[in-house]
């Protein structure tokens, strides 16, 4: 079953937690400078944006790089650098518009959130994440869940437009 | 080892040379780190009897080695100072996201010394470190230098930085972090008397803990733990500190008036219940923590109107109900002012408190204030806290806090506090072992050194009465020595409504694999508490000003649940002392000194 890691701004509280999650999964380290997955915070519009890759369906990384480094894992459609093939030549950075693959001088390879498929799976900043503005879902009911959110706002409407 | 960098900087801004040192790791392991392990090089490195506001007097910037480690809540850092508001020892605690970044930078501590000769601030980013010019942002609030200093240095940085109140040595002045926090006993003026306006740091390194596998067990078990608890896992994201109005006003011990009352008629217009209903957009979270507690408010529109965080409980009360004020929006200005030109909300609001009791008792007058200065009176809060902060007019008068205010009109006797720092939000009457911790506070009157308040009103860990003076000696002495491992561990003292020593002992020593077992972690808690103790007598302090207010010994509380009680010192203080290991002139013994290795 395809999976997503949803994630719901709405309940970020910016504690940045997943990033430290990321970095001592990813690093054996913590290092939110090297997070894969990183919060925004607009401080002045109280609103906190965690980002990380969508794992695209057409994904630009893995359309770009010449040495087919970058493979989707078949059950849940994530996309993972094979370390082994990646020589560090960022294409994918470049191509990547969300900005969410970096290559490291240190390691001279792309850095991407796979959903931790290469460390194990199950996605260690969701496990951090108290508030639960992160979820590993599947995708179904992931957009299940955001149809319903939808529809609750709309019935709100609804209700003050029909009074 | 892992937790600390095994780093410090120390920045001496006569010579404008900063230099890297590194950590004597028995030190660090002795005195862990923030609060204990800055005590230790301030009481090490400083002649006593120095001036706090002179360039003798050294600052320091202390994380612990929980800080930025993942750790829950592993967000905290310690400024320690001489304070210049109480002559003491200073160590104000804080969050945000700066402490985080120091370690991400490659320190533990920063040691501030000297002064310089013109206003500069301080860059570091990583190994790099510089000393800056910084009088094109002089006389700016923190708000504007954040967004000044993110421009010229990097946008990912964080920032401690001193507003116009710590440049003009407000004595309540303090370092505010990340714009909204900051803390007591004057630190802010320490840096303003240093010419330093701000300290701007960027991190990008890694931070290793000794056995990651075991410490990320703990940290699970822990978060489990806060979420499952009712205060950690509910009260405080919902409403925040200032859940804690309603409940102290339903004890009656909620200082009203500059304690001349115990509850507070209208105390629910102030509330976290309403504050959540009228002026709360959402909740935020300090680094890494998982209760999320604080505050991001807003008054829409009226004379009060502007965007922030806050008020805290402490400054609700001080700069409400001490007021005699239950104008929210009134009170969330005057905290924002305080947040914007760097003050202590608390010192505020107590000092303005005790200006309006000597008015209205008629030893302050309408031409020495330049206006009227009755309780109740919103715009003379507003006034009086942006005047205060910039020294100007009366303002100049309450900027030395509420001690030198009451001296200075010859009636120290108004004077709600000890040690020369004003009461926070609870009356000692009402909670004789909060009574007693404001008595034998290191750094004068304070809530955060034992929150006895946990076992006498919420009952954690077990239910004490709060009247009774009993056990209350060894629950304070208790409460004490445990503070101080969780402020020098870099922990948020939130934590531990949800958790405790089981969770805390195994979560340092799995970071740091120093050795710590329970034994020894509670032995380098004394030994923190007991160093500061001996800093303090050896700047002159002694058993006589372990004391309170003539009005919290001898004056009963008027009214409401805790009517007729005062508080009862003198039961529980030789007993504390013994308990202790001090004599009866509470200096600790040698024994006790060699016990705890500091003979």
């Amino acid at each position: 079953m395809p999976k997503v890691l949803s994630i719901n701004p709405e309940k970020c509280t910016a504690c940045r937690s997943c990033e430290l999650a990321c970095s001592i999964r990813h690093l054996g380290e913590f290092n939110p400078a090297r997070s894969r997955i990183k919060v925004s915070i607009f401080m002045e519009e109280a609103i906190y944006l965690p980002i990380t890759c969508t794992q695209c369906d057409q994904a630009w990384c893995a359309r770009i790089c010449p040495t087919f480094a970058i493979v989707r894992d078949p059950v849940t459609m994530a996309f993972t650098v094979k370390d082994e093939k990646c020589v560090g030549c960022r294409m994918c950075a470049l191509a990547c518009p969300f900005g969410v693959i970096v290559v490291y001088p240190d390691k001279g390879k792309a850095e991407k959130c796979d959903h931790c498929l290469s460390t194990g799976g199950d996605p260690e900043c969701v496990k951090f994440c108290v508030p639960l503005a992160l979820e590993y879902r599947d995708e179904d009911v992931a957009v299940k869940a955001k149809q319903k959110a939808t529809a609750m706002k709309l019935k709100e409407t609804y209700k003050e437009v029909t009074v | 080892m892992g937790g600390w960098t095994g780093q410090f900087l120390r920045v001496n801004l006569s010579k404008g040379v900063c230099s890297k040192e590194k950590l004597d790791p028995t030190i660090a392991r002795d005195f862990i780190g923030g609060r204990g392990l800055a005590s230790k090089i301030l009481y090490n490195e400083t002649d006593p009897k120095v001036d706090p506001l002179s360039p003798q007097n050294k600052i320091l910037f202390a994380t612990g080695p929980l800080t930025g480690t993942g750790a829950t809540a592993g967000s905290r850092y310690m400024t320690v100072t001489k304070s210049p508001l109480t002559g003491a020892i200073a160590s104000s605690n804080m969050g945000g996201y700066f402490p985080a970044e120091m370690k991400f930078a490659g320190y533990d501590l920063i040691i501030v010394e000297g002064k310089s000769e013109k206003p500069v601030y301080l860059w570091i980013n990583n190994d790099q470190v510089e000393i800056r010019c910084a009088e094109h942002i002089w006389g700016k609030t923190v708000w504007e230098v954040e967004d000044l200093l993110k421009a010229e240095t990097d946008e990912e940085a964080k920032f401690a930085s001193i507003g116009p109140a710590g440049e003009k040595l407000v004595r309540f002045a303090c370092v505010i972090n990340d714009k909204h926090r900051g803390g007591r006993s004057g630190v802010g003026a320490v840096m303003g008397s240093k010419n330093l306006k701000a300290i701007a740091v960027r991190g990008t390194k890694g931070l290793k803990v000794a056995r990651k596998d075991a410490f990320l067990e703990v940290v699970m078990a822990a978060m489990a733990k806060l979420k499952a608890a009712p205060v950690t896992g509910q009260g405080l994201p919902t409403y925040g500190t200032p859940i804690v109005v309603n409940i102290i006003n339903a004890h009656g011990f909620f200082p009203t008036r500059n304690f001349q009352e115990g509850v507070f008629a209208t105390a629910n217009k102030i509330s976290g219940e309403t504050m959540r209903e009228t002026t709360l957009i959402r909740n935020k979270a300090c680094f890494g923590c998982p209760i999320a507690c604080s505050r991001v408010t807003e008054v829409k529109e009226g004379p009060f109107k502007g965007v922030g965080e806050g008020p805290e409980y402490e400054a609700l009360w001080s700069l409400g109900a001490d007021c005699g004020i239950d104008n929210l929006e009134a009170v969330t200005k005057a905290n924002y002012l305080c947040n914007e030109l760097g003050m202590d909300p608390i010192s505020v609001g107590a000092t303005l408190a005790c200006a309006m009791e000597m008015y209205e008792k008629g030893i302050i007058s309408e031409s020495d204030v330049g206006r009227s200065l009755n309780f109740g009176d919103p715009e003379a809060l507003v006034e009086m806290t942006e005047k205060a902060g910039r020294r100007e007019g009366f303002g100049n008068v309450l900027a030395e806090g509420a001690l030198r205010v009451a001296q200075k009109y010859g009636h120290p006797e108004f004077f709600m506090g000890v040690k020369g720092q004003e009461f926070p939000a609870y009356d000692g009457r009402g909670a004789q072992g909060m009574a007693l911790n404001y008595a034998t506070s290191n750094r004068g009157a304070c809530h955060v050194r034992g929150y006895t308040i946990a076992p006498e009103v919420f009952g954690i860990p077990l239910k004490m009465d709060p009247f009774t003076t009993e056990g209350k000696a060894a629950i304070d002495k208790a409460f004490q020595d445990i503070t101080a491992i969780v402020d020098s561990s870099g922990l948020c003292l939130f934590l531990t409504f949800g958790i405790g020593m089981e969770e805390i002992l195994p979560m340092l020593e799995a970071a740091t694999g120093a050795g710590y077992n329970m034994e020894n972690l509670l032995k380098a808690g004394e030994r923190i508490w007991n160093l500061e103790r001996l800093f303090n007598i050896r700047e002159g302090f002694t058993a006589a000003d372990d004391t309170l207010p003539k009005r919290i010994l001898e004056e009963p509380i008027p009214a409401g649940p805790a009517q007729g009680k005062v508080a009862r010192l003198s039961e529980m203080l030789p007993e504390y002392y013994r308990l202790r290991g001090w004599d009866e002139q509470g200096v600790p013994t040698n024994e006790k000194l060699r016990e705890l290795g500091l003979a």
